[in-house]
C-alpha cells in the first residue's frame, strides 16, 4: 500500500515571517496517486463522518480518473464551499476519522483532495450559475454573512427566493474574513466564494447591524417573509483574572480582526495599528489560539508560547495546525493555568501561571486539571492574547422580544430545521451551537434553507 | 457610499459634516454613534451622531483632528464620500423628565453634548449648560447650545472669551447655587470627565459620562473598548458609551487610550511623507 501523500508546504524559515498560504496544495500527480489509495468501500463509512455527507468515494474516483472539475461539481452538490472546507475542516475527527484505511495505516487525505478539486475548478473558467433568484420569488432576510448565512442564502436563491444578507461589518465572510488568517485561508478564496453566492442573485448589504438599524419585526414589515439568523459566536471571553485590562492584552478576536480584516500587518500603509512585543503568550489551544500564536510570529514576535490548562490530548485545534505551529517554533506550556497578568506602569510583562495535574474525569469525560499548590511561575511576555472561546454575538439577540435563548445566551433552534420560538425566524451556526466548525455552520444553513423553502411554498 | 452634502469648519482642525445616511438617521437617538471607515485602507473610528434629520435623511458629525484618521476626515468637503458608515451603535441616552439637569461639554465634547441638551429640553427639563475650550477660537457650537439650554455658562482656559477657567470651575459654582440638580452629564477629555465626577460625588448627584476608548468593530466583537465600571469589565460600544461617572476607572481608561501612541505618531509621519498637505 502506498504511503499517504504529504502536503507540500512553504519552508518553515520563510513562512514564519510571511502571511502567504502555508499549505501549497497537491500537484496533479500527487492528487491522482492519493486518490488511487481509496478502496471505494461499498458502505462508504467516510461519508457518514462528514457533517454534510459529501459523496467522498464518488469525488475521489473522479480525481483518480483525472477529472477534478467533475469532482468539484459533485462535492458542490452537498458542500457549496469546498475550497474552504478542504482547508479548514477538522478532517481527523470527521471524514478521515471514519476512513477504513485509518484502521491499519493512515486514512485517505480527503481534505487535501477536496481542496485540490475545488482549486482546479476555480482555476478553470467558471460557468454562470444554473439557477438564480426569480424576480417574483419571496423575499428572505439572512442576518450575518459567515458560512451559515452564506450557505443558507445560496440555497434559498437556488430555490427561487430573493435573498438579502445583512452584515454588520464592512466585509462579508464572518470568521472566514476576520478570524482565520490569510496564511491558512487566503482571502482571495473567500472573495471568490462570496462572488459565487452573489452571482446567484443574493444581495449583500454591508454595514447593516440588525438589532440596531432594523429590528427583527421591522424586517417582516419591510417585506421579508422569513428570516435566517447566522450571527455567530463573536463575543470574546476573557479569563476574569487580575491584570487583564493592562496594555498589551488582547482578545484573540481583536488581535485577529486587526490583522485580517484591517490588515494591520501593512501598517502604516493601512491605518489600523497592532502592537506585538518580543515575547507573546497565547492562552488556549483551539484553532483560534493556534491562529493567534502563528500570527504573532508573523508580526515579529521572537518567542511565542501557548499556555493551556489541559494536556496535549485535549487540545481542540486541528492536528495539522498544531503541527504547523510546532514546526514554526511556537512553544507549548501544557497543564498550565494563568492566574494573573503581571504588569509594570500599566504594560504587560508576563503571565503568572500555576502548574496543573490531571485529576478525575469531569462532566465532559476529560480528566479535570487541578492546580498544584505552590507551583507558581511566570511566562514572560509583552503581548498576551486570550483565546479561550467566545459567546453569542450580543447586538441582535439583546433586542428581540420572544426569541428563546438558552442559559448561555444562544438561540434555541430545532436541530433539523433551524426553527426558533418565533414564527418564520430560523437560526443556525455558532449562534445556536456555540463555537463549532465551518462545515457544521454550513450544514445548519442548508437545513434551514430547506425548511424555509418548504414553509414559503405552503 | 454615504455622501457629504454639507461641510463647515467650526474651529481650527474641527470640521462639521452633514452626511446622507437615511437609514441611520431614521434610527439615531442622542448618545449613539457611528463607526466610519473613510477608504479601503483607513481605520474604523467612532464618531458621535450630533444631529439626525429623519426627513432629510442626514446625520451630522463633528470631527476634531487629533491623529491620522481624524485628519483625513477633517479634509473632506461637500461632494466627497465616506466608504463605510455603520450605525447607529451604542445604547441611546435615557432621558426622562426629571427637573433640572446640567450638560457639560469640554472641547470637542460640546458636539456630543448638544443632542442631549436638546432632548432634555424637548422632554421638559430645565437645562443648564456649561461649555468650554482652551481659547476663544476653539469654542464650538455656542449658539446651538445657547438655543438648547435655559442658561449657558461659557469658559475658556485663557480667559479670551466667557469666564476664565475650566468648565469644572463653572460647575462648582452651579453646584453651590442650585438646589435640585437631578443629573449632570459630562462629555469631553477624560481628565475633564473625571474632574466633573469628583465634583459631583460629594453631592451624590447622578453623573453620566460618555467614554471614548479605542474601538475596532463597535459591535461587541473585539473587546478593545473594554472599560472597568464598578469593578466589572464592560464593552463601551455595546454596554455604553455612557456610564455612571462615579463608578468608572478613569486611570485605566487614560492608560488604555495611550496604547498606540507610538504607532499614532508613525501614522502621522507616514501620511506627511505622502505630502497630503492640509486644506490643499
Ligand atoms: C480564529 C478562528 C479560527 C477557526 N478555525 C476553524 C477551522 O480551522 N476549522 C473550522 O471548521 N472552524 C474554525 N473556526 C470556527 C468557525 O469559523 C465557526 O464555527 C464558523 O465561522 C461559524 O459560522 P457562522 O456563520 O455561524 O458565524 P460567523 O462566521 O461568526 O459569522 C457571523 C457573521 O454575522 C455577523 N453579525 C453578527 N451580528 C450581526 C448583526 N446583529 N447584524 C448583522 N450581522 C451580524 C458577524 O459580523 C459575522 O460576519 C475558527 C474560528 C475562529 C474564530
Ligand atoms: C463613542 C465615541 C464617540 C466619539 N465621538 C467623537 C466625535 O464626535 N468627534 C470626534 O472628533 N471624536 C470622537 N471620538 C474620538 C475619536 O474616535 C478619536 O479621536 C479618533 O478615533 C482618533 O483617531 P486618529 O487616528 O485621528 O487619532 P490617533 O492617532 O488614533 O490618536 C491621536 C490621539 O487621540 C487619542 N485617542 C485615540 N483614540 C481615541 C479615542 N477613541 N477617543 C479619544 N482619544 C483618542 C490618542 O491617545 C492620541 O493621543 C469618539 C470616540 C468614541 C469612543
Ligand atoms: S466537507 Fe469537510 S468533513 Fe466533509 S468531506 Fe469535505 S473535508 Fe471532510
Ligand atoms: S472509507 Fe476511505 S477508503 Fe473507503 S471509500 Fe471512504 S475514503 Fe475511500
Ligand atoms: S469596539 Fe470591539 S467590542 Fe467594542
Amino acid at each position: 500500500m502506498p504511503e499517504r501523500v504529504s502536503m507540500p508546504k512553504q519552508p518553515v524559515e520563510a513562512r514564519r515571517r510571511n502571511f502567504d498560504e502555508v499549505a501549497q496544495g497537491l500537484t496533479a500527480a500527487q492528487a491522482a496517486a492519493e486518490a488511487r489509495r481509496c478502496l471505494q468501500c461499498k458502505n462508504r463509512p467516510c461519508t457518514t463522518g462528514c457533517p454534510v455527507e459529501v459523496d467522498i468515494p464518488g469525488f475521489v474516483r473522479l480525481v483518480a480518473a483525472g477529472d477534478p472539475i467533475a469532482a468539484a461539481r459533485l462535492i458542490k452538490e452537498k458542500n457549496a464551499l469546498p475550497a474552504i472546507c478542504g482547508r479548514v475542516c477538522p478532517q481527523e475527527t470527521q471524514c478521515e476519522a471514519a476512513c477504513v484505511l485509518g484502521k491499519k495505516g493512515k486514512p485517505l487525505a480527503i481534505g487535501y483532495l477536496e481542496r485540490y478539486a475545488a482549486d482546479c475548478e476555480r482555476a478553470a473558467t467558471r460557468e454562470g450559475p444554473a439557477v438564480s433568484a426569480r424576480p417574483d420569488g419571496p423575499q428572505v432576510a439572512v442576518i450575518g454573512s459567515g458560512p451559515a448565512g452564506l450557505t443558507c442564502a445560496a440555497d434559498l436563491a437556488r430555490g427561487g427566493c430573493r435573498v438579502t444578507i445583512f452584515e454588520i461589518l464592512h466585509a462579508p465572510g464572518g470568521v472566514l474574513r476576520y478570524g482565520i488568517p490569510e496564511f491558512r485561508l487566503p482571502k482571495a478564496i473567500v472573495d471568490e466564494e462570496i462572488r459565487y453566492v452573489e452571482s446567484l442573485g443574493v444581495e449583500i448589504k454591508l454595514n447593516a447591524g440588525i438589532g440596531q438599524l432594523y429590528s427583527l419585526p421591522e424586517l417582516f414589515s419591510l417585506g421579508y417573509e422569513a428570516v435566517f439568523i447566522g450571527t455567530g459566536a463573536g463575543l470574546p471571553h476573557f479569563l476574569g483574572i487580575p491584570g487583564e485590562n493592562l496594555n498589551g492584552v488582547y482578545s484573540a478576536n481583536e488581535f485577529l480582526t486587526r490583522t485580517n480584516l484591517m490588515k494591520a500587518y501593512l501598517f502604516p500603509e493601512y491605518g489600523t495599528p497592532i502592537k506585538v512585543g518580543r515575547r507573546g503568550a497565547v492562552v488556549g489551544a483551539g484553532n483560534v489560539a493556534m491562529d493567534a500564536a502563528r500570527t504573532a510570529l508573523r508580526l515579529g514576535a521572537e518567542e511565542v508560547t501557548i499556555v493551556y490548562r489541559r494536556s496535549r490530548a485535549e487540545m481542540p485545534a486541528r492536528a495539522e495546525e498544531i503541527e504547523n505551529a510546532e514546526e514554526e517554533g511556537v512553544r507549548f506550556r501544557l497543564l498550565t493555568n494563568p492566574v494573573r497578568v503581571l504588569g509594570e506602569d500599566g504594560w504587560v510583562t508576563g503571565l503568572e501561571c500555576l502548574r496543573m495535574e490531571l485529576g478525575a474525569p469531569d462532566a465532559s469525560g476529560r480528566r479535570r486539571p487541578v492546580p498544584v499548590p505552590g507551583s507558581e511561575f511566570v511566562v514572560p511576555a509583552e503581548t498576551v492574547v486570550v483565546a479561550i472561546g467566545q459567546g453569542p454575538n450580543p447586538v441582535l439577540t439583546r433586542g428581540v422580544q420572544g426569541l428563546a435563548l438558552n442559559d448561555r445566551g444562544y438561540i434555541i433552534a430545532d436541530a433539523e430545521t433551524g426553527a426558533t420560538s418565533l414564527p418564520r425566524v430560523y437560526a443556525g451556526g455558532d449562534i445556536v451551537t456555540g463555537s463549532a466548525t465551518v462545515i457544521a455552520a454550513m450544514g445548519a444553513g442548508k437545513k434551514a434553507a430547506r425548511a424555509i423553502l418548504r414553509e414559503l411554498k405552503r | 457610499m454615504p455622501l457629504i452634502v454639507e461641510q463647515r469648519i467650526l474651529a481650527p482642525r474641527v470640521s462639521w459634516l452633514r452626511v446622507a445616511a437615511p437609514e441611520v438617521a431614521a434610527k439615531a437617538e442622542p448618545g449613539q454613534f457611528v463607526m466610519v471607515r473613510l477608504d479601503e485602507k483607513a481605520e474604523r473610528i467612532p464618531l458621535t451622531i450630533v444631529e439626525a434629520d429623519r426627513e432629510e435623511g442626514t446625520i451630522v458629525l463633528v470631527i476634531q483632528e487629533v491623529g491620522r484618521s481624524t485628519a483625513d476626515l477633517v479634509r473632506l468637503r461637500a461632494g466627497d464620500t465616506i466608504r463605510d458608515l455603520l450605525g447607529p451603535l451604542g445604547r441611546p441616552t435615557e432621558i426622562e423628565r426629571v427637573g433640572t439637569v446640567v450638560c457639560v461639554g469640554g472641547g470637542i465634547g460640546v458636539a456630543p453634548i448638544l443632542p442631549q441638551a436638546r432632548r432634555h429640553r424637548e422632554v421638559g427639563n430645565r437645562v443648564l449648560g456649561i461649555i468650554g475650550a482652551q481659547t476663544k477660537e476653539l469654542l464650538i457650537l455656542e449658539e446651538e447650545m445657547r438655543a438648547g439650554c435655559e442658561r449657558l455658562l461659557v469658559t475658556t482656559d485663557d480667559g479670551s472669551y466667557g469666564r476664565k477657567g475650566l468648565v469644572t470651575d463653572a460647575l462648582a459654582e452651579l453646584l453651590a447655587e442650585e438646589q435640585a440638580i437631578a443629573s449632570v452629564t459630562a462629555i469631553g477629555p477624560v481628565p475633564m470627565m473625571q474632574a466633573v465626577a469628583e465634583l459631583t460625588r460629594p453631592y451624590g448627584i447622578k453623573t453620566i459620562v460618555s467614554l471614548n476608548p479605542i474601538m475596532v468593530d463597535g459591535s461587541g466583537m473585539c473587546g478593545s473598548c473594554r472599560v472597568t465600571v464598578a469593578g466589572a469589565t464592560k464593552f463601551a460600544c455595546v454596554d455604553g458609551p455612557e456610564f455612571d461617572g462615579h463608578a468608572v476607572d478613569f486611570v485605566e481608561l487614560r492608560r488604555r487610550q495611550s496604547f498606540y501612541r507610538e504607532e499614532e505618531r508613525r501614522a502621522v509621519a507616514a501620511a506627511g511623507e505622502g505630502c497630503r498637505c492640509r486644506n490643499a
